[in-house]
């Protein structure tokens, strides 16, 4: 287990997930890759699949029609992982809260260890969520 | 022979969980399909069980990128029920905070359309320049994105007279940026190669689509509502609506880039009046919304989004309807996607400025059969029965 959290803790590669944001949250985290923020110094690194990644960054307040997908998503998620509850739908379902289509927060569904709340949460306060999960470890 | 490519729901491509399905020929793409609603969140349900006030915010979170345009559209609904006039002030603050939006919506499609075809160096630049615009956005509303700057009657917060300098400065400086990044796009040979005849829209398609904002004004179709039913302080500045005819990516990006030199005109206009006139008078109270319906306009960075609103006199509205633009634009895929090649689907739907956040509706569906419920004839069925049961009822 030793050698997997620190191979975990070197470069944590992230995949993004949406389950019914606004996209606001979806188009912070970009943010951090580019110039300004540029993450990617540190080796976080969006990939395109789950597979390959170590921590899944999940947005929005979770969809009918999203729980099965998100459900599956973190059974293919290699273990040890992490997930990161992105943006105050997903910690608590926000505004959206009492609809007929909301099923979330994504707590009910799959175990988080990082909650980011804010609306959308800065890039600042996204990188110290993810170095507080890393911490976690 | 025809084969089916499926792209998504969740796909590296895709910021947003939709479904296309590709049926293609070879290279060729024969037919295609999409399929949504994984981010249906019920907003136009939400909207009435929330105050008149609580709405302003809700309708915010409609989309992360147009979230200035949906309150625009949702407190002019409710201003036209209310036949209130804002004062100038509260005008010219929506019409900053309005076309900061486009500036960083238009910005930041600029560099995802650079990614899509690998230049990942436009896509750096652009969102480079792009943080500036969210710097003054935290500065003037507290916040880079979702703003909750718009309130029904006028403006949630001034702008102070010490900071508009320091705005305007920025601004000249965005200008030079944006017409480097300009001068890059529309000058590259690769880029002109690339992308010109990609995805053609004919006028005619645009016009029978219904397709709104720079997608149509990209194909020639020359509408904004901005110039055609002005709110705000559209009329009280002087601005071009930008159209270019040929309908393809390369008009479609052209128009984008050009725009954000017309909204930074916008911008420093209504700046400069803001330093005249007096400060502190940026809304007036509304107490109560009287029985009645409004209809508000608004045009987003994609298009034009539209509000209804409908009050029995209560706190809340009793019918809320919000169209999106990529609801318009979306099906244009049918005449632009139909005949290209597989690499240049992604291109071309980009190419819109797809939100698929904004596009989600709903359908009850039967699980037994598959079928609709409430399909349009349907409607008609239960209207008719309806007018039967009065019928008997009174014969009886």
């Amino acid at each position: 287990m030793a050698l997997k959290n620190w191979a975990l803790k070197k470069s944590p590669w992230i995949f993004h997930l949406c389950t019914g944001s606004c996209n606001n949250c979806d188009i912070e985290l970009l943010e951090c890759l580019t110039p300004r923020y540029d993450v990617e110094r540190f080796g976080i690194l969006l990939v395109g699949s789950v597979r390959h990644a170590d921590a899944l960054i999940v947005t929005g307040a979770l969809t009918r029609q999203c729980v099965p997908r998100l459900k599956e998503l973190y059974d293919q998620m290699p273990k040890p992982g992490l997930v990161i509850a992105l943006g105050q739908c997903a910690c608590s379902c926000s505004i959206f809260k009492g609809s007929y289509n909301i099923v979330g927060p994504i707590d009910k569904i799959v175990p988080v260890d990082v909650y980011i709340p804010g609306c959308p949460p800065k890039p600042e306060a996204m990188i110290s969520g993810i170095v507080k999960a890393l911490g976690k470890l | 022979m025809s084969q089916i490519v499926p792209i998504g729901p969740y796909h590296p491509l895709l910021e947003e969980p939709e479904f296309f399905t590709l049926k293609v020929e070879g290279e060729r793409v024969v037919d295609m399909d999409v399929r949504i609603g994984y981010n249906h969140r019920g907003i136009e349900k939400l909207a009435e069980s929330k105050t008149w006030d609580q709405d302003t915010f809700l309708v915010e979170r409609v989309c992360g990128i147009c979230s200035t345009s949906h309150p625009i559209a949702y407190v002019n609904a409710v201003e036209d029920l209310l036949e209130l006039e804002i004062p100038e002030r509260a005008k010219y603050i929506r019409s900053v905070v309005a076309e900061m939006e486009r500036l960083h919506s238009h910005l930041l499609w600029v560099g995802l359309a650079g990614h899509f075809i690998g230049y990942n160096t436009i896509f750096m630049w652009a969102w480079k320049y792009r943080e500036p615009v969210l710097e003054i956005f935290e500065r003037i509303t507290g916040n880079r994105n979702h703003y909750a700057m718009i309130r029904i009657g006028g403006v949630r917060k001034d702008i102070l007279k010490e900071d508009i300098p320091d705005f305007l400065k920025a601004m000249d400086e965005l200008a030079k940026k944006n017409e480097m990044l300009t001068k890059a796009v529309i000058d590259d040979p690769v880029l002109h190669a690339r992308l010109k005849g990609v995805g053609v829209l004919s006028k005619k398609d645009a016009v029978e689509y219904g397709v709104l904002g720079p997608t149509a004004r990209g194909s020639g179709y020359d509408i904004d509502v901005r110039r055609d039913a002005p709110y705000a302080a559209y009329d009280l500045v002087d601005w071009q609506v930008i159209t270019f005819q040929e309908g393809d990516v390369f008009a479609k990006a052209a128009v984008r880039l050009l725009e954000n030199a017309e909204s930074i005109k916008i911008i420093k206009q209504c700046l400069e009046r803001l330093k005249e006139l007096p400060e502190g008078d940026f809304f007036v109270p509304v107490e109560e919304i009287p029985v009645g319906e409004g209809i508000g306009h608004g045009e987003a960075p994609r298009g034009e989004v539209f509000h209804y609103v409908r009050s029995d006199g209560s706190n809340c509205p009793i019918r809320h309807k919000i169209r999106a633009p990529t609801f318009q634009n979306l099906p244009s895929f049918k005449a632009s996607c139909i005949g290209e090649t597989i690499a240049d689907v992604a291109l071309i739907t980009a190419a819109i400025d797809p939100c698929y956040c904004c596009t989600e509706r709903m359908v009850a569906v039967d699980v037994d059969s598959g079928k609709r419920l409430f399909n349009g004839q349907d409607l008609v069925r239960l209207c008719q029965e309806k007018t039967e049961r009065i019928r008997d009822k009174m014969k009886g």
